[in-house]
């Protein structure tokens, strides 16, 4: 919302100056978004005077003027403009200025082999408006060297204000005056408009209303001359970004700026029977609004109608053919309070971003219908009016609704919702300056709202208006209570699993990237997602259209640009939401990471100690068990199997469990077929975490038993085993461990081997184990036993046969 | 006698010319071997007088140990000696570059660090952290936080949406963190402290928008909780972020459907070429918007707006994470580039805390 300095003036009696108006806007919530002072601007741009015109030696069009420019000094100027003559005053642009509309700085110059210097300038250079046929005559007792911008009064400063969606009374100057006034800078000028009797029953009539427009005011003047409206209006709607048109439209704009009252003026000879509003029908034809463009009414949509055709949307657009022209003489005045709803779907199918959609789908003043026609009626006697011109009295059809808000307003709610002490005779004068009603004056007052505020429905709105305008300076800073002296620790245990995994990843050499929640719908699909509950109906472009059911589509891209850009050694991760459906429980926090190339924990790139080795399954592997034991969780307690979803190569991939059915988490080399859809042509190994897949403790518990340490060596023994090629190293280990459980404490697998002097399909499994000696050292024979006891074992669970050695 | 202190000073002699080991061991079973000299002389004993052999044998013994004495101390110089020899030769290039230590390239995400410095500090003041759905019904995003749904404000949040469902109903990516207050306010008595920081999404990209962005919102709900503590809170919470102690803010009053006494936040600040440093200054920057809890919201979620009151705000994590460690592109916090996380984040030990600084 712009406005002028000088037009909020029309409305406020105030001293103060345009940055004590700024500051108090912004404050009162009428944020000031910009201020173009024009008077700073257009300061350096002086009144000339014209003494000579000679033609230039070498072109047609161009003259030679000499221009004084104050001071006794006199300026050569080529100029091109017809109406450049002796004896007018102009303004001039001395060699140095750069010119407001187009960033031309002027510098020395010859035209055509003469001399020029300065320039003499248009409305268009000004920023005036978009006059540029020739150059801007100034009165003749201009005074020369003077600023030319007060001369035609447009050193007045815009101000653009950003109105929140629940002040439309200060989308009209007249409201942003009030609040002003309210806050202590001026004095409101009295706004009522002025009423102008009618001569004669209009014969435009106003029919059926719909439910949508429960009132509809019109008037009818005839024999007016339209015409270009006086230039302080044009010069004010300039200043605010409009361009004027006509008077009748410029009466239009006005007021609506003015009051937030939106008009809309028909040529009364081009409506046939009846006007009326209501819903479209399936059988209107389509029209042409005032924006050129061409638009068919539909049911849900509000139109104004006469008998013969539709003739604008509701409150949003007029139509061109029922609009006012140049050549208009009787017109008929609209004005209207549509229900800020059906306003709002209107203009939101149609599309069309207006004034009045902007203001009527707000809500407007209720009761401002029969005040907007008279003042546009006033507007077009000044303006338009001649000896002939004829008023109807003003037809009102419906009755708006009024909103009176009665609210009871206990003033302790003032210090309870702000801690403020404001004073009872402040509390009512803010109230009353901003054109509430107050009665009363004991503990509880009784407050009538405005008609033009729709946001006042309780007592904390009323709250509201009043530490607004009694400025948040009164408010002193307290700190919340504490309410425990030493804070108690606030994260749930996922929180906590999240930011440790984060850490423990880190740890590992592993690059924590955030990436976007939506990925393209066939990256989706690959990963096991891509419902269609998932695919967002507005995506900002099909590559962000469907919520990731993985975090590894993004982070197989993101190794593609990496490596784009010459990084090939990868570890990256990130730990962020994935959506295996659009239902809470669906939603779930996963820690998921890549390795690529020689971005393993023991070194990567070339080194010259040895080769380091390329990633594989074992590092992911090693990256989950770290994840899980740095979350707290015992990573051996895990059951490892070979459960890994399709995006994994399915024989080179396994998965962490907890019994049959929760898997925690899959490791692996990630399958070709998605690497190549990726455009990756060598081994990625990835993990995914699915950290509310991890079971919580019942109880915290504190403390780690007693330590029992013995003083005796464990003994420590090697067996290799020959096994069938496809029997897990896992079962082995476990059937060692089982063969004597109170004896045996540890065991680790040092060996494996299928090479040479190896039978078909057989390998051999070597494993180190340890024995326990608790209180006494064991004899050879009882050694003996046990190993005896894991060979059995062995050759039960796995089928295991020693290996000679 | 004289003998024998002949031999002593032969001995001495040898045993000083010794120039290696071999050498010294030879000195020694010449002298102290079963045939050595001195030996020799202990074997002569046993057919001397006894008066004899008391003086002779007590000095043949002296004898020895002064030579067993001089031969220890020759040794340790041989061996030192030799020890330097080797020394000399063992030398290993201390340049050569080790292999990288993976704690020490791995990094975490500024994101990731800044969450837990704004943790840090909400959980100081009571404050817990809770989280909720990113997929959201319309109800938790609009309807109970006072947005109807012809209310201007649905248009102005640039909502994604997912196709209605068989009722028509439309599911939406949070626009805000707010939905977690609702949920909060709904399975939770009051008192109530929590922030609820994550992420939320916006249909909106340009040079300084992302289609998604992280937001922390705080919610306080009591009987007693004012505008007052609203201030209170901010200027803790901003001295503690930014490590400041002066901080100019300024409230100004706007408008958020879900508060009602509305207002945002702007904090000083200076430029020093293309640095920004928070704190005093002559320009404001919008950070944040606050106020006390809608009445309508708390009768949304059984709260009896008579009864209970508080405040709640929210701000980007994103942006305060850009202003606090000076990165100019929020595009790129989601763009996965290993430079630009290598150069931006935080190595994984450097945890904020209050005790050890936030601030890495």
């Amino acid at each position: 919302m712009k406005f002028t300095l000088s037009w909020l003036k029309d409305h406020l009696d105030t001293d103060a100056s345009l940055e004590q108006i700024c500051e108090t806007l912004t404050l009162i919530g009428l944020e000031v978004e910009g201020v173009e002072d024009n008077a700073a601007v257009l300061a350096p741009f002086t009144v000339g005077y014209v003494t000579d015109t000679i033609q230039h030696p070498n072109a047609d069009k161009l003259r030679l003027c000499t221009v004084d420019i104050g001071a006794g000094e006199s300026m050569q100027v080529v100029c091109g403009a017809p109406n450049a003559r002796k004896g007018i005053k102009i303004v001039f642009a001395r060699e140095g200025l750069t010119i407001p509309s187009n960033g031309m700085l002027l510098k020395p110059t010859e035209i055509r082999g003469v001399k020029s210097c300065g320039m003499m300038c248009s409305e268009r250079e000004m920023g005036i408006s978009d006059e540029h046929d020739g150059i801007i005559e100034l009165p003749e007792d201009a005074e020369v060297g003077k600023p030319f911008a007060p001369i035609l009064g447009i050193d007045d400063p815009v101000i653009e204000i950003a109105i929140t969606p629940n002040r439309p009374d200060a989308l009209g100057i007249y409201g942003i005056a009030r609040d002003l006034a309210a806050a202590g800078l001026g004095t409101l000028k009295p706004g009522e408009i002025k009423t102008v009797n009618g001569t004669f029953e209009s014969q435009q009539k106003i029919g059926s209303l719909s439910e949508g427009c429960p009132q509809f005011a019109g008037r009818l003047i005839k024999n007016i001359e339209n015409r270009p409206s006086p230039k302080w209006l044009q010069q004010r709607l300039i200043a605010i970004g409009l361009r004027p048109i006509s008077a009748l439209v410029d009466i239009t704009n006005y007021v609506s700026y003015d009051r937030c009252r939106p008009l809309h003026v028909y040529d009364a000879d081009k409506l046939t029977g009846d006007i009326v509003a209501r819903m479209g029908k399936a059988d209107d034809v389509a029209f042409t609004a005032l924006d050129g463009k061409d638009y068919t009414a539909t049911e849900s949509l509000q139109v104004i109608a006469d008998d013969a055709r539709v003739l604008g949307f509701a409150g949003v657009m007029g139509g061109e053919y029922s609009g006012s022209q140049l050549e208009t003489t009787n017109v008929f005045i609209e004005s209207a309070y549509f229900d800020r709803i059906v306003t709002a779907i209107t203009g939101r199918q149609t599309g069309i971003e207006s004034d009045a959609r902007y203001r009527n789908q707000r809500g407007i003043d209720t009761q401002s219908c029969v005040d907007g026609i008279e003042q546009a009626t006033q507007l077009v006697l000044d303006f338009c009016g001649t000896d002939k011109t004829e008023i109807s009295h003003v037809v009102v059809a419906g009755q708006a609704p009024t909103r009176a808000k009665r609210i009871e307003f206990p003033i302790a709610e003032v210090k309870r919702i702000t801690s403020v002490d404001v004073p009872t005779d402040k509390i009512i004068t803010i109230l009353t300056d901003l054109g509430f009603e107050v009665t009363g004056s004991g503990d509880v007052l009784d407050v009538l709202a405005p008609e033009w505020r729709p946001d006042i429905n309780g007592k904390q709105d009323l709250v509201e208006e009043v530490i607004r305008i009694y400025g948040f300076d009164s408010v002193i800073a307290t700190a919340l209570p504490r309410t425990l002296v030493v804070s108690k620790p606030v994260l749930t245990p996922l929180q906590d699993k999240t930011v440790r995994s984060r850490r423990v990843l880190a740890a590992r050499g592993m690059k924590e990237a955030v990436t976007y929640s939506f990925i393209p719908e066939e990256q989706a699909k690959m990963f096991g997602g891509g419902a269609a509950e998932l695919i967002l109906d507005n995506p900002i472009s099909v590559e962000m259209s469907t919520m990731r059911p993985s975090l590894l589509p993004n982070l197989l891209a993101a190794s593609v640009r990496n490596a784009g850009r010459g990084i090939n050694d990868q570890a990256m991760f990130e730990v962020g939401q994935i959506f295996l459906g659009a239902e809470n429980a669906d939603q779930k926090i996963c820690a998921a990471g890549i390795r690529r190339g020689t971005a393993t924990l023991a070194g990567q790139g070339r080194h010259w100690a040895g080769k380091n080795s390329k990633v594989d399954l074992y590092d992911v592997k090693a990256d989950v068990m770290a994840a899980l034991n740095g979350i707290g969780e015992k990573a051996e307690k895990f059951q490892i199997t070979t459960n890994a979803p399709a995006h994994y190569h399915p024989g080179r991939s396994g998965a962490l469990q907890l019994g049959p059915k929760n898997i925690i988490a899959h490791f692996g080399e990630i399958h070709p077929r998605i690497l190549k859809a990726f455009g990756i042509n060598e081994v990625i190994v990835a993990f995914e975490i699915t950290l509310n897949a991890i079971p919580q403790a019942k109880q915290k518990k504190i403390g780690k038993g007693a330590l029992n340490l013995s003083n005796l060596l464990e003994v420590k023994r090697d067996l290799a085993f020959i096994v069938d090629d496809n029997v897990e190293a896992i079962k082995l280990m476990n059937a060692v461990i089982g063969a004597d459980k109170k004896q045996i404490s540890g065991v680790s697998l040092f060996d494996v081997y299928n090479g040479a002097n190896m039978a078909e399909g057989k390998k051999s499994l070597a494993v180190e184990f340890s024995i326990k000696q608790s209180d006494k050292t064991l004899t050879d024979e009882e050694i003996t036993a046990i190993m005896d006891k894991v060979v059995a074992k062995v050759g039960k669970a796995v089928g295991g046969q020693l290996r000679d050695s | 006698m004289a003998d024998l202190a002949e031999l002593e000073q032969k001995l001495a002699d040898q045993i000083a010319a010794a120039d290696g080991l071999n050498a010294l061991e030879n000195i020694r079973i010449n002298a102290l071997g079963k045939k050595g000299e001195i030996s020799l002389l202990l074997k002569t004993l046993g057919k001397m007088q006894p008066d004899e052999r008391k003086t002779f044998g007590a000095a043949v013994n002296q004898l020895k140990a002064r030579v067993n004495q001089i031969l220890a101390m020759r040794k340790t110089v041989l061996e030192d000696a030799e020890l330097d020899r080797r020394l000399a030769t063992e030398t290993m290039d201390v340049t050569l570059p080790v292999q990288a230590d993976p704690a020490n390239q791995g990094r975490l995400h500024p994101l990731s660090q800044v969450w837990e410095e704004v943790v840090a500090i909400f959980a100081d003041m009571g404050f817990a952290v809770a989280d909720g759905p990113h997929i959201e019904t319309d109800f938790y995003n609009f309807t109970a936080l006072n947005i109807p749904p012809e209310h201007p404000a649905r248009q102005e949040h640039d909502t994604f949406y997912f196709a209605p469902d068989e009722n028509g109903d439309r599911k939406v990516l949070r626009t805000q963190t707010s939905n977690v207050q609702i949920r909060t306010m709904q399975n939770q008595e009051p008192p109530i402290r929590i922030i609820a920081p994550g992420r939320t999404y916006r249909n909106d990209s340009d040079l300084t928008h992302t289609p998604q962005f992280h937001q922390v919102e705080a919610l306080v709900i009591d009987k007693t909780t004012t505008l007052a503590h609203l201030k209170g809170t901010l200027e803790e919470f901003f001295k503690a972020f930014f490590e400041i102690d002066n901080l100019k803010m300024r409230f100004r009053a706007s408008h958020f459907p879900f508060t009602e006494v509305s207002y945002e936040v702007d904090i000083g600040y200076t430029r020093k070429g293309n640095q920004i440093i928070i704190g005093d200054g002559d320009e404001w920057l919008e950070i944040l918007g606050s106020g006390m809890v809608h009445p309508n919201v708390l009768r949304n979620c059984d709260l009896d707006p008579n009864v209970y009151q508080g405040f709640a705000f929210g701000m980007g994590i994103d942006r305060i994470a850009m202003l606090k460690y000076g990165i100019p592109d929020l595009r790129a916090f989601f763009d996965a580039d290993l430079r630009w996380i290598d150069h931006y984040g935080f190595a994984p030990f450097d945890i904020p805390s209050l005790t050890g600084g936030l601030s890495r």
